[in-house]
């Protein structure tokens, strides 16, 4: 329940974080916090525009991808407080739901018969492919780590914040424990960079379609439609904001919590803008390799994982 | 003698150009020059001579800093073969001559519209019916371009043949921006409508086309332009070349996303550019180049403006430049992207920064320089990859070459001279023809003067015209994705090509 607000909550200065980042980085000043918020409730405001080629899987596509990132949003837990459901295997259901929206995007794309639309969703297909097995060695890792397979009793059990609590004693299981969690903010990271189409895999500011992978997807959203979409890549940046802070969260009590939430949320957008900064997009065919990368430090973590538990050598 | 040899900005008279028969004409311009890189074709464009059709060919040889002109008659409708049989750098001019005046080539590959002008001679040749070379695959497909764009630029279809993400053959049908900016050359009778004309054949390129041209008509009149004169007109096309290329560089991080570089350069462009609104007040440097006179004449308060202009602007131009050729991002894209070979550049006949990337050294100011750069001693900067890093490269170190000129003749800066008052008019039965490097490459001008001393016949190479041939082979087996990135590294000019 609170995860849920909180995510809503965070989702509404996301985008206007980063994109403000990206401003001060190249020297200008760049529009205010809210200014992303402000063109999405513009657009929700606004009818839709629909070709006559298209057919009701491109009305109700953008509903479906916004409706599937919500029911993700139930079973992200804020630390040891649950989210609104939470049962054994819910990070399957996270994955699955996530990519039921995705694949009502993709055919919603291909449903216009634009040649750059089918380019765009190939190409989204692809990525989130790769990215699935990165995603789920590292939830499976720490279930391994862990012994459950929900995400509240996963992060609930993780016991990272409660190190710091006076007297406790810093063991060797400890400090491999951290570094099992920075390696997994890197590849959650990495991983909501690559579901929301920002760099280095794909470039959300272009004007080519040619280039263009989740952008060339929705050219032919228009009014509310593209208000929910746009307002859906916020909300799963949120989300994944709120998954890395759950590493992090654990028992810690209720106002520390929000406010280590918020730094964390901060801290991701400020980072993705940093990244958007400060270096160039991959070529189109590097990105499979990259997305690789991110599955290779998932099975790092695996492995680390196999040694605490004993279950190597 | 089979042809005339001229200097560039050189006037002769219209009858000293030998008519050849036609297979002759083929032989020395086309099967003569296939083998040889010092010679590559400026010009080749046909005009009415009394119920016939005259071919003129303007041969430029970079060794002997002169141009050969020939020419030939031939009947209308006359069944001919083509020169680009021989040497395919013809392929563009081929075309456009049979568009405008119904030759038809026997052997050419490739005879299709080029900018379906209004008084071409099939009517039924439109836009709408440009027969595209197609492919019947279910494994390839098609992904059509424009010819409305994405961002603001001009017009153009692009049309891709891909096999998944890798382009296998790119078309490029120009023409939409078509003018008939030769055709008013004629028509506008006041020096001022052409001067005017020429600063707009080109939207970036202003100095570029206007210094052909005053060169040209100021030849044709028989007026030496004074020392200061020249110098001027060096100052501006230097200073062009550095604010293009920087705003070039800019464009170039902005297609690969790499937003540190794309607003630097874009902000080391902006006080580039304003410097010619200080000068001439106007940004791109429109009403600064006038034929016999200068309404903005280079002054030492200009001089320290300038200096002052490029000590802002060096040190922070050169910081980026070296940290965006070190970064592995940018350079993973640009490294080994569109890569034109020298051979293809030169079967092409490009010309350029584009040509010099690739290692063809090809530079109007090195083998047919005029005014200022005759004491230059130019050397060109020549890039052997071919690829957009050498494109961009070149760029680079063009603007500091450019930088490095224009100092060195500010301290040699000429005495002011007074603009003259006599009216000259252009000699009559006259042909001229003047070439420049702008900043994107060889522009040439050719003008055929009647017996009045009217303009019978105005004739524009831009350099694009070749060049957007050079980028369908570039994006060949290139991702798809990276078509902009070329594109964008060759920066040609839509109306240039389609005039």
């Amino acid at each position: 329940m609170i995860s849920f607000l909180l995510i809503f909550i965070s989702s509404l200065f996301f985008m206007g974080i980063l994109i403000r980042t990206k401003s001060l980085a190249s020297g200008r000043k760049g529009p205010g916090i809210m200014q992303p918020m402000r063109d999405i409730i513009r657009l929700l405001r606004k009818g839709a525009v629909y070709s006559r080629t298209t057919s009701y899987i491109f009305q109700i596509a953008p509903t479906v991808y916004f409706a599937s990132v919500l029911a993700a949003l139930l079973v992200v837990p804020f630390g040891s407080r649950s989210g609104f459901i939470s049962f054994n295997g819910d990070f399957v259901f996270f994955a699955y739901v996530l990519a039921m929206g995705k694949f009502f995007s993709i055919i919603g794309a291909l449903d216009t018969g634009s040649s750059f639309e089918g380019m765009g969703a190939s190409r989204e297909a692809l990525f989130s492919m790769f990215a699935e097995p990165a995603f789920f060695i590292l939830m499976g890792s720490f279930s391994l780590l862990t012994g459950f397979t929900s995400f509240h009793d996963i992060f609930s059990s993780l016991h990272l914040a409660s190190h710091f609590a006076p007297g406790a004693e810093l063991t060797r299981e400890t400090y491999l424990s951290y570094v099992l969690a920075v390696l997994a903010t890197f590849v959650l990271v990495m991983i909501a960079m690559t579901e929301n189409s920002r760099m280095p895999v794909d470039d959300p500011n272009t004007h080519l379609e040619l280039t263009m992978i989740h952008e060339v997807m929705i050219l032919d959203n228009s009014g509310f439609d593209l208000g929910l979409i746009l307002y859906t890549t916020s909300l799963k940046f949120a989300m994944y904001g709120a998954l890395i802070a759950n590493f992090f969260l654990d028992g810690m009590a209720l106002p520390f919590g929000i406010m280590l939430f918020f730094v964390v949320q901060f801290l991701f957008a400020v980072s993705a803008g940093l990244i958007e900064s400060f270096m160039a997009r991959f070529r189109m065919g590097h990105n499979p390799q990259f997305i690789f990368i991110l599955s290779s430090v998932s099975l790092l973590i695996f492995f680390a994982v196999l040694l605490l538990t004993g279950k190597f050598v | 003698m089979n042809c005339t040899n001229i200097k560039n900005n050189q006037t002769i008279d219209h009858a000293e150009i030998p008519i050849l028969v036609y297979d002759e004409f083929l032989q020395i311009n086309a099967v003569e020059t296939s083998d040889l890189q010092n010679l590559h074709c400026v010009n080749y464009f046909a005009h009415y001579f009394n119920d016939k059709i005259k071919l003129i060919c303007c041969i430029a040889d970079d060794d002997s800093h002169t141009i050969r002109v020939s020419s030939s008659v031939v009947d209308k409708n006359q069944r001919l073969s083509s020169f680009t049989k021989h040497n395919t750098t013809f392929e563009k001019f081929e075309r456009e001559i049979s568009e405008n005046f119904g030759i038809k080539y026997v052997d050419h590959p490739w005879l299709k519209p080029v900018r379906y002008p209004e008084n071409q001679f099939d009517k039924k040749n439109t836009v709408e019916n440009y027969p595209f070379f197609e492919i019947h695959s279910e494994e390839l497909h098609e992904v059509g371009v424009g010819p409305i764009h994405a961002g603001i630029i001009e017009p153009g279809h692009f049309r891709f043949i891909c096999n998944g993400e890798q382009i296998l053959h790119l078309e490029i049908q120009l023409g939409y921006q078509h003018r008939g900016i030769e055709e008013l050359f004629l028509k506008k009778k006041k020096l001022l409508q052409k001067i005017l004309l020429a600063e707009n054949i080109v939207g970036d390129t202003p100095v570029g086309h206007t210094v052909a041209f005053v060169n040209l008509w100021e030849s044709l009149c028989g007026f030496d332009a004074s020392l200061k004169l020249q110098f001027d007109r060096f100052l501006a096309l230097e200073h062009e070349r550095i604010a293009i290329h920087t705003g070039d560089l800019s464009a170039i991080c902005t297609d690969i996303a790499y937003q540190l570089g794309s607003s630097v350069f874009g902000r080391l462009r902006t006080p580039i550019i304003n410097y010619f609104q200080i000068w001439a007040g106007n940004r791109f440097a429109k009403g600064l180049i006038r034929p016999f006179k200068t309404n903005f004449s280079f002054n030492t308060e200009l001089l320290e403006k300038w200096k002052e202009t490029i000590a802002k602007y060096e040190p922070d131009f050169r910081e980026m430049s070296q940290t965006m050729s070190t970064l592995p991002s940018v350079l993973a894209r640009l490294e080994k992207t569109g890569i034109v070979s020298e051979e293809t550049v030169r079967a092409l006949g490009c010309v350029g920064l584009s040509a010099r990337a690739s290692g063809s050294e090809r530079d109007i100011r090195k083998t047919h320089p005029f005014g200022i750069y005759e004491t230059l001693n130019h050397q060109p900067i020549v890039k052997r990859h071919g690829d957009v890093y050498s494109r961009t490269q070149i760029r680079k170190e063009e603007i500091l070459q450019s930088i490095d000129y224009i100092r060195k003749m500010l301290d040699e800066m000429p005495a002011e001279s007074k603009n003259i008052t006599e009216k000259y008019q252009p000699a009559p039965s006259s042909f001229t023809i003047s070439l420049v490097e702008g900043w994107r490459g060889e522009i040439c001008h050719c003008a055929i003067t009647d017996e009045n001393g009217e303009l019978a016949v105005y004739k524009i190479k831009d350099p694009s015209f070749h060049n957007w041939t050079a980028l369908a082979m570039a994006v060949r087996n290139n991702e798809i994705s990276d078509f902009p990135i070329c594109n964008k590294s060759f920066n040609l000019s839509y109306c240039g090509h389609d005039l």
